[in-house]
């Protein structure tokens, strides 16, 4: 159906909601098969569902994609109550909708249980994770599927747009995201009105707009859940941006490692064309746009923006200086505006409920919602929404549930490789950009990794500077060598090589390629080694002085013994050892002869008793 | 003949002049401030790569370090060339570099006038002299047109080459020899072949129809005609014969 | 891959040279690495410099020069499953097919590749073979799993 008008659109949409209020009551069964539940299995669960289901269900089965408490995934909700259940199987099938969907039931086991008071909780919107978000961006992922752009309209889709096109003129937009605030959620935190003002003031006759999905941060996955999940959000707060700058043509550029929101950006282009929503006057507005999915190779550094431009132009992603900025000349050196999938997303909003209203959210200089991947050492992972300004603290242990195990908060590294780490004693930091960046670490794209007493800090800032040599374009000496050099002296120290000096070499060298490099990946890459030197010094002094893994990670510093009061001699270590350093006969504790121990941990995961120690 | 317009702005103090659109470091080398850099040459683009030139520009308030080889000049600006910070950027950057190429004169020299005396870095071997500057890859493709060689994987495993590192379209011209700043590509002729050490490329020459003297390589001269479209007999004689003829 | 087949891949990219790397990505995906030959081939059809190709094809992840194994084991390093212990799993597996990331089993069954962050950083460690992602991996797992991989077919879930 191609809507000609936004009269049509509403009448479309009026008759959608219509046939889902019919529906309202009835039960149904929303499945998750988003990237993260499928990597738990969601698409067995699928096919056990198809099949007990059937073909004649009166039960409504709609799939979607990414509700953001990955680690309890497969979830499955039972409207209408909104019953969660968590890690389901495909032997669960037949209960769910035998006991739940027909008979009303509730099945226990596959509940959230609270990990303080053991409460199992039924309703999604009671469980911990949920409670304190505001999930304003992210939220309406829960309720659809992602191929049906019916679903995206029901819930409001397309209204902003009808109000940008037919009622503001392209300045009052830029001037309502102006006033609201929005800064940049990729990373940089630059006030999104402002570029797209700059873009619009630039001389030429050709913008284009992008959409940056290179989303490379280890760690953070926000925007492949967005893009995943809602892309519609996102392509419509490009068609509002384009209107806005006066770009007929759009890019989105997907990382290559995210096959499905490939997929699903492109389902959505697609639906979006038929109906009128994208191409050639849109809505009978007499606007063209054009969106052109661009997916990535490979490469971290392809996130920066005049690498990706780079990329989409047919060559590699390399750089170049910004002295001329890109919304000047980008993009086949014409007038650019870049922006971040959940900045798009924002775009809307904004939009349809103002400035005003948007600009209550958060804090002074960092306004809105912000999505965050919570992840590492914490009890509940996942993809959060909370508003700017929630404190880590409160992230951490009343979102996250605190460190599993029982095991100690050590930090929390935010804004991924070039961000830094943040220890116990600034958990009260409030999430902004500028509180962030003045602890040493950035906001970044969102990723929060929680570490606990068993993570080597001195290992963490080796494996970041080894991300970034690897990822490096190469161009420019104080990044490609800076990185190197860093790593070597990081190598050296975890092996129990370091020697006094050390620390003031990686300082030294950090300096210069913060300073020198060309672009923020050589630019910031000095921050992971800088600020666990900054709160984490004891960790390697202990390393260099004592040549000691106080966390007990580095496998040069480390001993595997085995307690020989916990030892049963089952004998299961000595099988699976790869270098058969394991002797002990049946009913005698068993010893590792460290000459010939690699320190691989084999012994360890499979031993039943939890019977051998790491020194 | 269009009016070109002028900038005027400080360096290190000095008011200084310039063509709008020029890029800084050319300029400021012409007014005789000794400006170190390693991958600018005035035949090809600006790359920005060595991280050598760099200096302080203060503009509109805002002080920032940064490569002066594809600054473009602007009128107000402030530059200054040695201060503390690219001192102390330039000593790391020359440690570095050193790494790579321990034996050029060039890098050596430069250090030493920053009282650098050597490298507290392992040398990478493989690097064979190299720096990474790209001045290879620029003037065989801006200026020869021959794409021979290219930039080759990324980060510290980044090098230069021919494509599977099979030269064939290499003519051996030698600029590359020519603008190298380290030395590290060599050519060299032996009886009637020239090689081009680096590339592993070695091509026959034609000898001259009149005195017989091997001149150029026959797979260049024939590509050149090919580019050119020049007449097939066209490098029949040596430049000597040549201007004798006349 | 022959001319036909490569001519396919450039009508549906409208024989754009800026569209090359989505070229090269269709040729990686049909033909399981880069072919010499039809990269010099896409070189010569879309004017695209072979030295601009070569440096895109060993630039980017994606591609391999090299033909890949039959089966292709990825292990996620990114952020979080390092914190997990990626490491250990990619040192187990190093160890048993006896290859280092980005090389092939010389019986050309098995190609162990690294990848900086899927996205599915909740169910850390992960390991993908064959395309299917695999949750909460340690070692051991993986290497059960190869072996079942290598009794039967393989099943994609």
């Amino acid at each position: 159906m191609h809507l000609k008008s936004p009269d049509d659109l509403e009448r479309l949409r009026s008759q959608l909601i219509e046939e889902r209020k019919a529906q309202e009551g009835k039960k149904g069964i929303v499945l998750c098969t988003g990237t993260g539940c499928r990597g738990a299995g969601a698409l067995v669960v699928f096919d056990a569902f198809k099949k007990a289901l059937g073909n004649k269900s009166a039960t409504e089965f709609k799939t979607t994609c990414c509700h953001g408490f990955c680690e309890r995934g497969p979830i499955t909700i039972i409207e209408p109550e909104g019953i969660f259940y968590q890690r389901v199987t495909p032997e669960d099938v037949p209960r769910i909708i035998e006991e739940t969907v027909k008979g009303g039931r509730v099945i226990e086991e596959l509940l959230y249980q609270d990990p303080k008071t053991e409460e199992a909780i039924p309703a999604e919107k009671d469980i911990p994770f949920y409670k304190k978000q505001n999930r304003l961006v992210f939220g309406h992922n829960r309720l659809m599927d992602p191929t049906r752009i019916e679903d995206y309209l029901a819930v409001g889709g397309y209204q902003a747009l009808v109000k940008a096109l037919f009622s503001m003129s392209p300045e009052e937009i830029i001037a309502e995201v102006k006033r609201s605030g929005l800064r940049g959620r990729g990373g940089g935190g630059f006030l999104a009105g402002r570029k797209w003002e700059s873009c619009r003031q630039a001389p030429g006759d050709v913008r284009y707009v992008i959409c940056n999905c290179d989303e490379g941060d280890p760690g953070a996955y926000m925007d492949r859940s967005l893009m995943e999940g809602n892309p519609h959000s996102v392509l419509e707060g490009m068609i509002i941006g384009a209107y806005a700058i006066g770009a007929h043509d759009g890019y989105v550029y997907v990382r290559h490692e995210y096959p499905l929101a490939v997929e699903n950006v492109g389902v959505a282009i697609e639906q979006a064309q038929k109906m009128g929503l994208l191409g050639e006057n849109i809505l009978g507005s007499g606007f063209d746009f054009t969106v052109t999915v661009s997916k990535g190779g490979g490469a971290f550094v392809a996130g920066e923006s005049t690498a990706l431009m780079a990329s989409i132009e047919g060559y590699v992603a390399e750089p170049r200086a910004k002295h001329i900025h890109t919304v000047e000349s980008g993009l086949w050196d014409r007038p650019t505006n870049l922006n971040n999938v959940e900045t798009w997303a924002n775009v809307p909003v904004i939009i349809e409920k103002g400035a005003d209203w948007y600009s209550k959210i958060g804090t002074e200089g960092s306004k809105g919602t912000k999505i965050f991947s919570l992840v590492g050492k914490i009890n509940n992972t996942g993809l959060i929404e909370v508003p700017m300004g929630m404190t880590l603290r409160e992230i951490v242990y009343d979102i996250g549930g605190g460190i599993p195990d029982g095991k100690r908060f050590k930090a929390v590294q935010t804004g991924g490789p070039s961000g830094g780490c943040i220890p116990e004693e600034l958990l009260d930091l409030p999430v902004d950009f500028d509180a962030l960046t003045e602890a040493g670490s950035m906001m970044g794209s969102g990723g929060m990794i929680v570490m606990d007493e068993s993570t080597c800090m001195v290992d963490v800032a080796k494996y970041f500077t080894n991300f970034l040599k690897d990822e490096s374009c190469g161009k420019c000496t104080s990044c490609r060598d800076g990185t190197l050099r860093m790593y070597e002296v990081l190598d050296r120290i975890t092996k129990g090589e370091g020697k006094e000096g050390d620390i003031e070499l990686l300082e030294e060298i950090g300096w210069t390629t913060t300073e020198a490099s060309l672009c923020a990946l050589g630019g910031t890459a000095a921050n992971p080694v800088l600020s666990t030197i900054r709160y984490f010094r004891d960790e390697y002094e202990a390393h260099i002085r004592d040549k000691r893994c106080p966390a007990g990670v580095c496998p040069a510093l480390i001993t595997y013994t085995i307690d020989p009061e916990a030892c049963i001699a089952c004998g299961r270590c000595k099988k699976e050892c790869p270098t058969k350093a394991i002797t002990g006969e049946k009913k005698v504790p068993h010893e590792i002869d460290q000459a010939k121990c690699i320190k691989c941990g084999t012994c360890k995961e499979v031993c039943p008793v939890d019977a051998v120690k790491v020194e | 003949m269009s009016e070109k317009e002028l900038v005027r702005f400080q360096i290190d103090g000095l008011e200084v002049e310039a063509e709008k659109g020029q890029m800084l470091l050319p300029v400021a080398l012409e007014y005789g401030f000794e400006i170190p850099h390693l991958c600018y040459h005035e035949a090809v683009s600006p790359y920005g790569a060595c991280r050598l030139c760099l200096v302080e520009v203060t503009t509109g308030g805002r002080t920032r370090m940064t490569t002066s080889c594809n600054y473009p000049v602007d009128n107000g600006i402030e530059v200054a060339t040695s201060t503390e910070n690219v001192l102390r950027a330039r000593r790391m950057i020359l440690e570095l570099l050193l790494a790579r190429a321990p034996h050029s004169e060039r890098i050596l020299a430069m250090a030493r006038s920053v009282g650098v005396e050597g490298t507290r870095f392992s040398i990478i071997e493989e690097a064979d002299g190299c720096i990474l500057c790209g001045l290879c890859e620029r003037v065989c493709r801006e200026v020869v047109g021959a794409n021979a060689i290219t930039f080759v994987n990324r980060g510290d495993k980044r090098e230069v080459a021919p494509p599977f590192w099979d030269p064939m379209a290499c003519i051996a011209c030698g600029a590359c020899v020519y603008i190298c700043p380290t030395d590290c590509i060599k050519m060299e002729e032996r009886g009637d072949e020239r090689t081009i050490v680096r590339w592993k490329r070695t091509l026959k020459m034609q000898p001259c129809k009149s005195c017989g003297k091997p001149f150029a390589p026959q797979f260049q001269l024939n590509w050149i005609i090919d580019q050119a479209q020049l007449p097939k007999d066209f490098f029949e004689l040596c430049p000597v014969c040549r201007k004798q003829k006349k | 891959m022959t001319s036909a087949q490569l001519e396919k891949i450039l009508k549906r990219h409208d024989h754009q040279s800026s569209h090359v790397l989505a070229v090269l990505q269709d040729i990686q995906a049909t033909e399981n690495y880069l072919p010499r030959k039809t990269l010099e081939e896409v070189s010569q059809r879309l004017q695209v410099p072979f030295t601009q190709i070569y440096h895109l094809a060993t630039f980017y992840r994606t591609f391999s020069l090299t033909p890949r194994g039959r089966h292709v084991v990825t292990v996620c390093t990114g952020t979080a499953c390092h914190v997990k212990g990626a490491a250990s799993i990619l040192s187990t597996l190093e160890r048993e097919l006896k290859v280092r990331p980005g090389e092939t089993t010389a019986d050309k069954g098995y190609t162990l590749e690294t990848v900086n962050c899927l996205g599915s950083c909740a169910l850390a460690p992960l390991v993908v073979i064959d395309g299917a992602y695999h949750g909460r991996m340690l070692g051991t797992k993986v290497l059960s799993l190869l072996k079942g991989e290598k009794k039967g077919a393989s099943k994609k879930s």
